[in-house]
């Protein structure tokens, strides 16, 4: 009887996933492509998404998330809990203990004094971490053992989980790295582009802006994997050409970033030689109110900063009429198609801290005149509404975009039939997200009336999001424009929610204290309007298995457990 | 001419210094941050930090003779050492890429060889083309020959690239399925297979390109043959009792060539300017990709770099063009 069931059950085993009994290297190569080619292979130097996901083919954090966003452990035993002592009662340490046995792609052993090097390397001032938030309040990491490592704050931290979770902070190799610290960091070109990790692959060859080729690492933790012997990542083109060499020629396994309309979407799955995958994170294309008068007769230095309050937009009423007037779910598929979804909140996931505020995707168009009529703005002579003999004029900018400039074409339409007379102006991306604090075209100055962009959450967890909107945030002459806090959005209520945010424990608590912010910003102020809740787009082949797309991680986080679909 | 020369290359020296700092205040001056690529997660002071680590918050003329000392000193004598094993530069900073941190010139080497295959296949395959054409058209004024030569030709000057591009994607990779859409970078022809496989990588971008130029070229040889073709050493050539073969092939082409190879020459620093579409749309990484790659990100040093050194190019052909017309026409000498 034992012996039968264990029989019966090693059967169901083999048929259920023959690919988790493949051995390492036996599925030949896996190869990406990128519509951004690689620049360099250490996320701590990056500047873009592209970089962090390849380097996560060989570098790895202590820890990392699931595609449901739940913390996993990766090189360590289990994740630290105050259950388990790995954090202390007064949440200003945390501990991990890294797995026994473990090795670099060279063979030689993992310790914590790699993680005392990786701190140590990202914090210091002279480096240019692109990273540094990841340390942000940690106060000293210190190697306890050989295997242990202990992070300390400055204070109590509610959310330990930012040093070494996740793929944007990673473990680097003391040894290899190690004349490559502070100012030096930069000039490192070669540990830069082939850095020696602990993933399923290690860097065989490295083009500047092109391709990236590597081979299974040998010493992976897995005897077993992982399934594929090599990878190539190529980079570079565009979106259309990287989904096209996936889902219509099959020259490439996996495409990453493949954002391209909803119609050649369609056309391309029709091929079968693939699927496009969605990974639904916290980015969301929004539009924000400016809560300060950027009228350009204001003399430089007033003109949209707290001084001055918006003559129009500080009224609630405009506001919320403005916002009812959109017709979100147009929005979506016009621009977005499976890669986008109506949304109403900041927050939009994860499911348990977002908000479930939907009220503002049906389109209201009677209810949103109602209310500039009960404000005060009646419809003049030629249609446009006016108060006081000053016309509702608005002027919204985004950055040169093809969806963009089909938003602000709908949303004009829209904001035309309820009288309001708008003016688009598209600003190239890298001066409108550029932040140089001389051209008046970022979109910190903000002037303008109304801007959109999307921006995202980091992680799972929204604190440090929430808190871009409290009052000092605000970008202003005094601050070199510097801050998130693009509206100029100012509530003391918020800012003191914000404060009890960062010092709740309790994950429930913390939860429902971010819905109530996220709440604050959206639908009870109407000062930041969400419009499309952003997936990433991706393409796979129909002959790689195991790909499970994941918005809060690298999306090759389980790259170990791909196979070849035979 | 040997002082025609001389005068022209010292007179270069002040051109490209002025050249290369205009370059350089232009970039500058451009908007856009090389932090405009990252993510809106990174908090601003973290940004702040990494400009500083990148040197790019120096004020614009210490950067400048920066450069320029970088370019004219650090950058040759690495590359002595590199090839005597010397050590005259110590470990001196060389041009890094504000990208991706590594040398621009290890970068450029690395790019340069996929540019001069693909797009100087597709200019030799173009002249090779356009040459035979450009003579018989002429020859054959007006015929059905030289009126669909013309067609092609304007086809090709009128459609864009990115264009006539993606159509030849369409036809020969989507639906034939003959070459890929993708350049291989890592491929090394080693045997006949993989000669082949580099051919057909080569097929489409080589295509694309061989049309445009062959476009340009045709009919600047149709044009300069039927300015020749009426002159009256034609008429003696004929009156001699020479074969048409002969007059044409000997007499027309011959003068007619002048100003053809001056448009080739002045083409060629093109090459190394790489194509920046083309390279693009099919995954060549040859410098235009790197160039457009540099741009978006705001990358100076790269495109600094690159811009002089197509400067350096245009100003060198130039050179050579007119030493060729010495060449190709006793009638002009600069003594």
């Amino acid at each position: 009887m034992k012996l039968t069931t264990a029989l019966l059950g090693a059967a169901c085993a083999l048929s259920f996933a023959p690919a988790a009994f493949a051995d390492r290297g036996t599925d030949g190569e896996v190869k990406f492509t990128f519509p951004q080619a690689v620049s360099i292979m250490n996320p701590f130097l990056s500047s873009g998404t592209k970089d962090v996901y390849a380097a996560s083919l060989v570098l790895e954090p202590l820890a990392g998330f699931d595609a449901d966003g739940n913390i996993i452990p990766k090189l360590v035993t289990e994740i630290p809990t105050l259950e388990n002592g790995g954090i202390s009662a007064d949440l200003t340490s945390i501990t991990w203990k890294l797995l026994p046995d473990l090795k670099w792609s060279d063979g030689s052993p993992v310790t914590a004094d790699d993680a005392v090097f990786t701190a140590a390397y990202c914090m210091d001032p002279a480096g240019g971490c692109a990273q540094l938030s990841k340390f942000d309040s940690v106060a000293k990491v210190e190697a306890v053992d050989a295997s242990t490592v202990k992070v300390t704050f400055t204070g109590p931290k509610p959310n330990p989980y930012t040093a070494f979770v996740g793929a944007l902070s990673p473990l680097l190799q003391k040894a290899q790295f190690a004349a490559c610290q502070g100012a030096a960091a930069p000039t490192c070109t070669d540990p830069n582009n082939m850095p020696i990790g602990t993933g399923p692959f290690k860097v065989t060859g490295f083009t500047v802006n092109d391709t990236v080729t590597l081979a299974m690492n040998e010493n992976y933790r897995d005897p077993a994997k992982p399934a594929f012997a090599s990878a190539v990542i190529k980079g570079g083109g565009d979106a259309e050409g990287s989904a096209r060499a996936v889902m219509e020629t099959g020259e490439f396994d996996y495409a990453w970033n493949t954002q391209i309309p909803p119609d050649s979407q369609a056309s391309m799955t029709a091929a079968g030689k693939g699927e496009f995958v969605v990974a639904f994170g916290t980015l969301v294309e929004r539009i924000e109110m400016n809560m300060t008068d950027p009228d350009p007769a204001l003399p430089e230095g007033e003109r949209a900063t707290v001084k001055h309050p918006h003559p129009i937009l500080s009224d609630i009423k405009v506001r919320t009429a403005l916002s009812k007037a959109i017709d979100r779910q147009i929005l979506s598929d016009v621009g977005y198609g499976a890669g986008g979804m109506p949304t109403c909140n900041v927050i939009p996931a994860p499911a348990a801290w977002a908000s479930d505020n939907t009220g503002c995707i049906a389109q209201d168009m009677e209810g949103a005149k109602k209310l500039l009529d009960e404000a005060g703005w009646v419809p003049g002579a030629d249609g446009i509404r006016e108060k006081d003999g000053k016309k509702l004029h608005i002027l919204y900018q985004s950055t040169v975009n093809p969806i963009r400039q089909d938003f602000q074409a709908l949303v004009k339409d829209w904001w035309t039939e309820l009288g309001v007379d708008v003016e688009l102006k598209a600003i190239d991306p890298s001066v409108f997200f550029g932040g140089d604090a001389g051209s008046p075209d970022t979109f910190q100055k903000f002037y303008a009336d109304v801007e959109m962009y999307a921006n995202n959450s980091d992680g799972t967890d929204p604190e440090t999001y929430l808190s871009q909107y409290q009052c000092v945030n605000a970008p202003s002459p005094d601050n070199q424009w510097q801050g998130e806090n693009m509206n100029r959005f100012c509530d003391p209520a918020y800012d003191a929610k914000v404060k009890v945010l960062s010092t709740t424990v309790d994950v429930a608590e913390r939860q429902k204290l971010a819905k109530e912010l996220n709440d604050m910003v959206t639908k009870d102020s109407m000062v930041v309007v969400p419009l499309v809740h952003r997936g990433t787009l991706s393409a796979h082949s129909n002959t790689l298995g195991g790909v499970k797309i994941n918005a809060w991680d690298s999306e090759m986080w389980n790259v170990a457990d791909w196979f070849r679909v035979k | 001419m040997l002082t025609f020369t001389l005068r022209r290359l010292l007179l270069a020296i002040p051109t490209l210094l002025v050249i290369s700092l205009v370059i350089f205040l232009l970039v500058d001056l451009a908007p856009g941050s090389p932090m405009s690529e990252i993510p809106l997660t990174v908090p601003p002071d973290v940004r702040r930090k990494m400009i500083e680590a990148l040197g790019a918050d120096q004020p614009v003329f210490f950067r400048y003779f920066l450069w320029l000392r970088q370019f004219f000193w650090v950058e040759p004598v690495t590359l002595f050492d590199g090839w005597f094993g010397t050590s005259w530069a110590g470990g001196e900073q060389r041009i890094l890429s504000w990208q991706s941190r590594a040398p621009v010139f290890t970068i450029i080497g690395q790019r340069i060889p996929q540019t001069l295959t693909v797009i100087g296949t597709a200019y030799l395959v173009g002249i090779l083309i356009a040459l035979p054409i450009g003579i018989y058209s002429a020859y054959r004024q007006y015929s059905l020959f030289d009126q669909l030569g013309t067609l092609i030709a304007m086809i090709g000057f009128s459609v864009p690239t990115f264009f006539s591009g993606t159509l030849i994607i369409i036809i020969f990779a989507v639906t034939l399925g003959w070459f890929p859409t993708k350049y291989d970078t890592n491929l090394h022809v080693t045997d006949w297979a993989s000669f082949v496989k580099q051919l057909q990588q080569m097929a489409m971008p080589v295509m694309t390109l061989g049309l445009a130029n062959a476009a340009v070229i045709s009919r600047y040889m149709r044009s300069s043959m039927l300015d020749n073709m009426g002159m009256d050493y034609v008429r003696t050539a004929r009156a001699k009792g020479l074969t048409e073969r002969v007059v044409v092939l000997k007499h027309v082409l011959r003068n007619s060539m002048i100003p053809v190879v001056t448009v080739i020459a002045l083409g060629i620093p093109s090459i190394f300017g790489g194509a920046i579409i083309t390279e693009n749309l099919f995954g060549v990484n040859g410098i235009g990709a790197a160039l457009i790659g540099a741009i978006h990100a705001s990358d100076l040093p790269m495109v600094q770099t690159l811009a002089f050194i197509f400067a350096v190019l245009i100003v060198t052909f130039n050179l050579i063009a007119d030493v060729l017309y010495g060449l190709l026409d006793p009638r002009i000498r600069y003594d």
